[in-house]
């Protein structure tokens, strides 16, 4: 029987966006998250829709600090995409000082966060109200702790070494991942500052 | 592991390449490679999905036996009026045991489990995507799971039915931490299902053989991935759901209490969104088993591909329009019901398509009446019938009729085991020799098959007369008198004949292992690719990847080189054999992309896995169990990932720019 091989050992080792094994399980995290959100969302719609005043027994949050936090995420795209752009390129010593950028933004955004959950004017076990807000802050921070913890790690490695290219995708996706949690706030934002305003 | 002889630095060229078959030392290179390390450290650390699989495959069977257990003791209460067997705290605690079991540790990881498996070596693979992550769902399943039995063990299991409404499983009405248990072992296992639907569906799009175009690839594997965007999608709500229910009971939220602003149809719509379609995460892999068996003993391709394919993918939106109709006795908006109904009854059209195809590939074919076959003509049977009382309850009135009735009870096992138990088993005794390398007996095999096709309707079809006779569902026992004595009765008998039946294929499943034929790679004359490599199949699936050249490579490779004027490629060449490299594919058209390193075996996913449970059943007591559990597990996922400086030498020594 004769046989015929194809020869595969010229192929690239790694590649970006959706021809890398990484885009796609991002890609999973982000649907799985996304769906997350908004059913939280409908949430929040629904128990309002079942109630007669909505902020219940609580003023709106302030906008201050949330707008200011919607400041800093939407300037964060900036560090990310450069350390985006640095990564597809294999750059190094470029990749390395952008992530830091981003990183930066990130402890910013947490810090201010907290001066966010202060100025809800409702807790948690207020009732159904405070529940859902703290609940939807809640989650959109937890998804920040834990891709500054990912971005912090991603950091390191690329101090320490040792450099493969399969980093560089780490830290493209890095960044694909960073922009969900940027775009999912949005919608977020919007409900909890603006629907206890609508009338 | 094997690094050894291989220096780091060695240029790509020098390294030892695969290709050669079976015998040659490329091969015996291969096999060590992707082999599990051994001693008990190698075997926490195993992570080839093989092994995993296996693991995962005989644990849901382990939960399948326990739920049955339960099923078992609840007929054997409910067998005579007035009985005293079991009182109504152990009854509560058995059906929502029996339930949960079922739903969420049997039928929905079974599928995932068996997918693991087989996935890789239908699309000509040597790995399931992310196979850290993969052992990692099966320990958080495990462990969850594990937990569950552990506390009913206890007596502190949970009593309020699978789908734990509130206000019953809410603070005031469910003290103590039986409701807290059940909404943890929630949380485990979808965590465990939402991480195999990503490896299956980075599996499927990156990591197929050159050629398996997406119209190519075998219809079990199109349900799998199909399935596994279904759990992507359903999952999250009943995450949500249980979370919120925990909060709720720990730390005082207000999610579901009326009286501070809650609402307790939120609940019902969380749970629903899952609920329904999660029938179908439990019947869209069980088509998937038909459609591998049924053009295998009909001797031809199956029927009307692309139509199945659309079929699945319709079936799978409609799925997600429907979880209301499980709310007709709730109070809401008569015209919402009415287009629920209208979808309800809708789904049966990409079903009568599914049926039609499968119909015409028997009609044509020359069937081999083997015990997988038997199986899915007992699927056709009870489908029939349990679609048809599910039509009846898609209507509204009915419905109201019936509702928390016996009736519910028969259509809900019609579904379920005629929808997925038969197909499932049909594909056990399919693909045990691909597994094992020997055949099941067949003989113990038809005994099989007809005491569970008998004892079956015998246990179920009389809850459709007791239902329509007012027999509630979820009571502990019955006055005499009512009519329903005998009926409940001969149920009770046909569950023990199901048991008996269970208890021949465990007999069947040990024995073979033995003393089966041994079955060669391809005992039944298949024709996709699982059945190419050597049963059963070697560490890394396939010495040489095969080259795909139609729909059933092992029907048609002659064929695909008559017509080429060159003759075709048959095998991949190149990919390392010392360490675990794989090829990916273009996501249509599976042109060969890239060669990808695979990671070693590690036992971080098991420490993880150990870590996340700690913080789980902690949070469920304490609320800073989160805060401070989160520390270590963030310790362990560091060193999961942290690069090993030998592994990466030799993953530098293959690196090529894009
Ligand atoms: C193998 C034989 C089985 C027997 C004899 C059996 C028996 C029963 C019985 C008697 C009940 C009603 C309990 C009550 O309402 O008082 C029940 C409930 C249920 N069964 Fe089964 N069952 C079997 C298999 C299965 C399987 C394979 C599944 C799922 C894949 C399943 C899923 C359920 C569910 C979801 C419920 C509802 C539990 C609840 O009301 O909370 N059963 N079963
Ligand atoms: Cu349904």
């Amino acid at each position: 029987m004769t046989r015929r091989a194809l020869d595969v050992s010229g192929l690239p080792s790694y590649a970006f966006s959706h021809r890398s094994l990484m885009w796609w399980g991002t890609f999973g995290l982000i649907a799985i998250e996304g769906t997350l959100f908004a059913l939280a969302i409908g949430t929040y719609l629904y128990l309002r829709s079942q109630s007669d005043a909505w902020p219940i027994g609580a003023p709106p949050p302030d906008l201050l600090w949330g707008t200011a936090n919607t400041l800093v995420l939407l300037l964060s795209i900036w560090p990310n995409q450069k350390a985006k752009w640095a990564a597809e390129a294999c750059d190094l010593v470029r990749t390395r000082r952008w992530l830091l950028v981003g990183l930066a933004f990130a402890l910013i955004f947490l810090v201010l966060r907290c001066f966010e959950f202060a100025s809800l004017h409702t807790r948690w076990d207020s009732n159904a109200y405070g529940s859902i807000v703290w609940t939807l802050l809640g989650l959109h921070t937890v998804h920040l702790l834990t891709d500054t913890y990912d971005t912090a790690v991603l950091g390191v490695l690329l101090f320490t070494g040792p450099m493969e290219g399969q980093r560089f995708v780490d830290v493209s996706e890095n960044a694909l991942y960073w922009y969900f949690v940027v775009f999912s706030w949005l919608p977020i934002y919007a409900v909890i500052y603006g629907v206890p305003r609508l009338q | 592991m094997q690094h050894a002889m291989n220096p780091p630095g060695h240029a790509p060229a020098s390294r030892l390449k695969d290709g050669p078959g079976p015998g040659s030392p490329e091969a015996a290179a291969l096999d060590a490679t992707w082999s599990d390390p051994p001693g008990l450290l190698g075997w926490l650390a195993a992570v080839n999905h093989k092994t995993i699989a296996r693991r995962f495959v005989i644990t849901t069977f382990c939960f399948f036996v326990a739920g049955g257990a339960l099923a078992l003791l609840m007929r054997l209460q409910l067998a005579r009026p007035g009985s005293k067997l079991v009182g109504p705290d152990l009854y509560n605690q058995l059906f929502t045991m029996h339930g949960s079991t079922m739903m969420f540790l049997f039928a929905v990881p079974v599928m995932q489990a068996v997918a693991v498996y087989l996935l890789p070596l239908m699309l000509g693979t040597r790995s399931i995507a992310f196979p850290r992550l993969n052992a990692f769902a099966y320990w958080i399943f495990l462990f969850g799971g594990v937990m569950l039995y552990v506390v009913f063990a206890l007596d502190a299991g949970p009593d309020v039915g699978w789908f734990s409404y509130v206000p019953l499983a809410g603070p005031d009405y469910s003290p103590g931490k039986r409701a807290d248990f059940w909404a943890q072992m929630i949380t485990f296992t979808e965590l465990s299902a939402m991480l195999e639907a990503i490896v299956v569906i980075t599996t499927v799009f990156k990591l197929r053989a050159p050629g398996m175009t997406l119209n190519r690839i075998p219809l079990f594997v199109w349900a799998m991935l199909v399935t596994a965007f279904m759990v992507l999608f359903a999952m999250p709500s009943v995450m949500l759901a249980s979370t919120t229910l925990i909060m709720d009971r720990l730390v005082g939220t207000h999610f579901y209490n009326p009286a501070e602003g809650g609402d307790v149809v939120l609940w019902q719509h969380l749970f629903w969104f899952f609920g329904h379609p999660e029938v179908y995460l439990i019947f869209l892999p069980g088509l998937g088993f038909l459609s591998a068996i049924i053009p295998t003993f009909a001797r031809r391709p199956i029927y009307g591909y692309t139509a199945m394919v659309l079929s699945l993918i319709a079936t799978a939106f409609l799925a997600f329009g429907l979880w209301v109709h499980h709310m007709f006795a709730v109070n809401l908006p008569e015209l919402g019901k009415s287009f629920f109904t209208a979808a309800s009854m809708l789904i049966a059209i990409p079903s009568a398509v599914q049926i039609f195809c499968w119909l015409a590939t028997l009609w044509s074919g020359k069937l081999d009446f083997k015990t997988p076959l038997l199986f899915v003509l007992g699927f056709f049977f009870i489908l029939v019938l349990g679609g048809m009382t599910g039509i009846m309850l898609a209507s509204v009135p009915l419905d109201l009729q019936v509702h928390d009735s016996y009736f519910v009870v028969a259509h809900l096992h019609y579904v379920l085991i005629g929808g997925a138990v038969f197909p499932l088993f049909g594909a056990f005794y399919y693909w045990y020799p691909k597994v094992t390398g020997r055949l099941m007996s067949e003989r113990l095999g038809r005994w099989n098959f007809w005491l569970f096709f008998i004892g079956f309707n015998v246990a179920f079809f009389p809850m459709h007369l007791l239902g329509l006779k007012g027999m509630p569902r979820r009571v502990y026992t019955y006055q005499a008198g009512l009519g329903w004595d005998t009926l409940n009765l001969v149920s009770t008998i046909g569950s023990l004949i199901i048991a008996v039946s269970a208890l021949l294929f465990v007999v069947n499943a040990v024995r073979s292992l033995r003393r089966g034929a041994p079955a060669g790679a391809d005992p039944w004359g298949a024709g996709t690719l699982e059945w190419a490599t050597e049963s059963p199949p070697p560490p890394c699936n396939f010495h040489a990847i095969p080259v795909v050249h139609g729909r059933d490579p092992l029907w048609e490779a002659p064929r695909a080189r008559a017509e080429d004027e060159q003759p075709a490629f048959t095998h991949v060449s190149g990919l390392a054999a010392d360490t675990r490299e794989l090829l990916a594919t273009t996501v249509l058209d599976a042109r060969p992309d890239l060669r990808v390193n695979f990671p070693d075996p590690t036992i971080w996913p098991l420490v993880s896995a150990l870590a996340v449970t700690v913080l789980f059943i902690g949070s469920i007591f304490t609320p800073w169990a989160v805060v401070w559990g989160s520390i270590p597990i963030a310790i362990a996922l560091t060193a999961w990932f942290w690069p090993d400086r030998a592994e990466t030498s030799v993953h530098l020594s293959l690196e090529r720019k894009p």
